[in-house]
């Protein structure tokens, strides 16, 4: 397996672990108080922190384990991630574009909050999942 | 949306009536990784243009000796 699928692989598993998470601890918090008035932005911020963090410690030790792969890169690496890159930042411009209108809404800022980091999410799951797909059938001939 | 790759190659019996090549070694000379030297091998990866030459050149045979792209 390619270093870079195995980045891939680091980025889905730390996103679908720290997501889910999330929302249960703030889920939990919803039992006395209304959603939007729950205290989420030290959590959301952990988490966010928790990820990038988990991301860095998971690569260092699959470099450990495989110290061969670890600084390899070539062209079809470059294509596959700028394949995944684009797939995933649809996500993004759909966060900022609902964030956008959220605003002007004059939703609360927790929906706001939350929204573009379910976006983040979405974008870095779809992306990496892009990326794996791609490592494993091929790019797509479009 | 995805579809395999057309382009077919002989990059296998190739690498074996020179000496049995393993896939890291062309990976070395062609600057790629291994898994890169399977994909192209297995189809499911289309080289550039400027890799294929390098692969041609390495077996010192033609680029359509290496790669092929049949007809409809």
């Amino acid at each position: 397996m390619a270093m870079e699928e195995r980045r891939a692989w680091i980025m889905v598993v730390v996103t679908i672990t720290t997501y889910p998470w999330y929302v249960v601890t703030i889920l939990g918090r919803a039992a006395t108080v209304p959603l939007a008035e729950v205290s989420y932005v030290g959590t959301l911020l952990w988490t966010v922190g928790g990820a990038i963090v988990g991301s860095i410690v998971l690569t260092i030790v699959v470099s450990i384990f495989f110290p061969k792969d670890a600084d390899k890169k070539d062209q079809r690496d470059r294509e596959i991630h700028r394949f995944g890159e684009a797939m995933g930042q649809s996500f993004v411009i759909l966060g900022a574009v609902a964030a956008m209108l959220m605003a002007m809404a004059e939703f609360q800022y927790f929906w706001i909050a939350n929204v573009i980091y379910l976006c983040f999410v979405l974008s870095s799951v779809l992306g990496s999942t892009a990326k794996v797909i791609a490592y494993r059938r091929g790019l797509p001939l479009w | 949306m995805v579809k395999p790759t057309r382009v077919t190659n002989t990059i296998r019996s190739l690498r074996f009536s020179h000496g049995e090549m393993t896939q890291a070694e062309l990976a070395d000379r062609i600057g790629v990784t291994r898994q890169t030297v399977i994909a192209i091998e297995q189809g499911r990866y289309s080289p550039s243009l400027e890799m294929a030459f390098q692969i041609a050149r390495v077996f010192q045979v033609r680029l359509d000796d290496v790669f092929q792209y049949p007809d409809e």
